[in-house]
């Protein structure tokens, strides 16, 4: 916990002179806003613990602003609003299972499946005889994401995508 | 199960021998005689940044057991030594220091010592420098005093900058600290701005030797006195090739007196921050009143400078088994 807010540490540098105090230098992701910073602690100072987990969860469904999943271990529901889905819902279908950062009990963040396959719901033509897709073309996913994808591949094609990172990987195989 | 393996690979331990055998070369060559002392110790360093591993011995002469300290540094020793008349010495030995671990520590690594009589700081920077070259083929080192080491990275001079202006430049360049810099020493506050802002950059072209530090960070150094215009410094140095902290020498202190202050105020300052009270070398003391020889004596991390010789970014490429695996 820093400044009321709960932090993950990416990084601990162990930082001391030969003579003199030993710091740490910490870099942190504060989990509220994603925002990474960087801090120098006096070694052996303490902070508070937060009461963060991750939960594997199920999408259920979405009604309005709504986000509904389910803990996989607990069966418990969960009401996730569509500020803290954030890009997650670019990428996720029904009955998709992503991880839920939980802090005291309530939802912070959610992470989609690094990989996902969706349908191309529209996308143009391609030029006959290009294989190879050099710049490619943008489509749209069936859960309204766009991504480019190489000039063969077609509407109503099922697509394999990188979530972290937005690109196109693949086909999938059918 | 993987965590009987050595953490360096066999190549780079291999590098390592080859290494402890230059240096003694190199020291042989020179008439600079090896000595070992003790690891364990009844006395402990008085220094509040140094935390020292203690162990239990009993047996005849501690019938009723004693707490010893693990060394963190041979200097005590080695000046008894000195003072016995045994002239110009060195030592590759394993120190301990408490907490200490991250990719440039381990509370156990391997220091180079020596002390050279005749000597004063820049006589010695000049053998570390040829050290450096002779072994792992380094550049030629650049020399620039303290106030040259601040002034031209961070444009502050550290004699004279009241506090203030200093925790501006950490406020500046955006070191986000967890307490006030005001909670701080002086002395603290100077370190922060060199670990953080200055030694990262420092060295990469060439070995960089810091010289003539502000009196207060004398520790085991002469103090040259200012003329009014010019403050007093501290003849000490310190050594930083690519970014990092390798060697630290000092013209030595060989006044029995003054010693003997900075132990008792040193321990008070232990005391105060609710460290182990550690009790003055008082063997010290009586060794520097018989007579320490002038000199000028230096540490040099050895694991360090076998990380800059095989480029390694972090100790554990460099030793056998770090503190999770010994």
């Amino acid at each position: 916990m820093l400044d009321g807010d709960p932090c993950s540490i990416i990084e601990n540098e162990f930082v001391k002179p030969g003579k003199g105090q030993a710091f740490n230098r910490v870099k942190l992701r504060n989990l509220k806003t994603g925002r990474v910073l960087e801090k120098t602690f006096k070694s052996g100072e303490t902070v508070d613990g937060a009461d963060v987990a991750d939960v594997e969860m199920q999408y259920l469904y979405a009604d309005g602003d709504r986000w509904h999943f389910m803990d996989q271990s607990s069966f418990e529901q969960h009401e996730i609003p569509k500020n803290i889905m954030g890009e997650a819902t670019k990428w996720i279908r029904e009955n998709d299972i992503c991880m839920v950062t939980l802090y005291n009990g309530a939802p912070l963040s959610v992470v989609p499946p690094s990989f996902v396959e969706l349908k191309i719901v529209e996308t143009d033509p391609g030029i006959r005889g290009d294989t190879s897709g050099g710049g490619g073309k943008p489509a749209t996913l069936e859960t309204g994401a766009v991504v480019r994808v190489p000039l063969f591949v077609q509407t109503g094609e099922v697509v394999r995508v990188d979530t972290r990172t937005g690109d196109y990987m693949s086909r999938a195989k059918e | 199960m993987t965590e009987w393996k050595p953490v360096a690979s066999v190549a780079n331990l291999k590098a390592r021998a080859q290494l402890l055998a230059d240096i003694r070369a190199f020291f042989a060559a020179r008439k600079v005689m090896e000595v070992e002392t003790p690891l364990l110790c009844q006395f402990g360093g008085t220094d509040p940044y140094i935390q020292p591993v203690t162990a239990d011995y009993q047996g005849p002469g501690f019938p009723d057991g004693q707490m010893f300290f693990l060394q963190t540094s041979p200097e005590f020793a080695m000046k008894r030594l000195l003072a016995a008349g045994a002239g110009d010495i060195y030592q590759i030995t394993k120190a301990f220091r408490q907490g200490e671990r991250g990719s440039l520590h381990n509370p156990e690594f391997s220091m180079i010592e020596w002390y050279r009589l005749g000597f004063d700081h820049h006589a010695l920077m000049d053998e570390v420098d040829t050290l450096l070259q002779q072994t792992i083929g380094m550049p030629k080192g650049k020399r620039m005093t303290y106030e040259t080491y601040f002034m031209s990275t961070v444009g502050v001079n550290p004699f004279t900058a009241d506090d203030g202006q200093l925790w501006q430049v950490l406020e500046q360049h955006e070191v986000n600290l967890s307490v006030h810099p005001a909670k701080l020493s002086r002395d603290d506050v100077l370190n922060l701005i060199s670990t953080h802002l200055i030694e990262p950059q420092l060295g990469f072209d060439a070995p960089c030797f810091v010289y003539d530090f502000p009196a207060s960070m004398a520790a085991l150094a002469k103090i040259r006195r200012g003329d009014g215009q010019t403050p007093d410094v501290a003849e000490r140095f310190e050594v930083y090739v690519c970014g990092m902290e390798l060697a630290n020498g000092f013209n030595e202190l060989s006044d029995s007196v003054e010693q003997a202050a900075r132990f008792e105020s040193q321990r008070q300052d232990r005391v105060a921050q609710g460290f182990l009270d550690v009790a003055p070398d008082s063997r010290l003391i009586a060794a520097l009143a018989q007579g320490l020889p002038e000199c000028a004596g230096v540490a040099l991390g050895f694991d360090r400078l076998l990380m800059l010789q095989l480029g390694a970014h972090s100790i554990d490429e460099v030793v056998s088994f770090t503190i999770d695996r010994a």
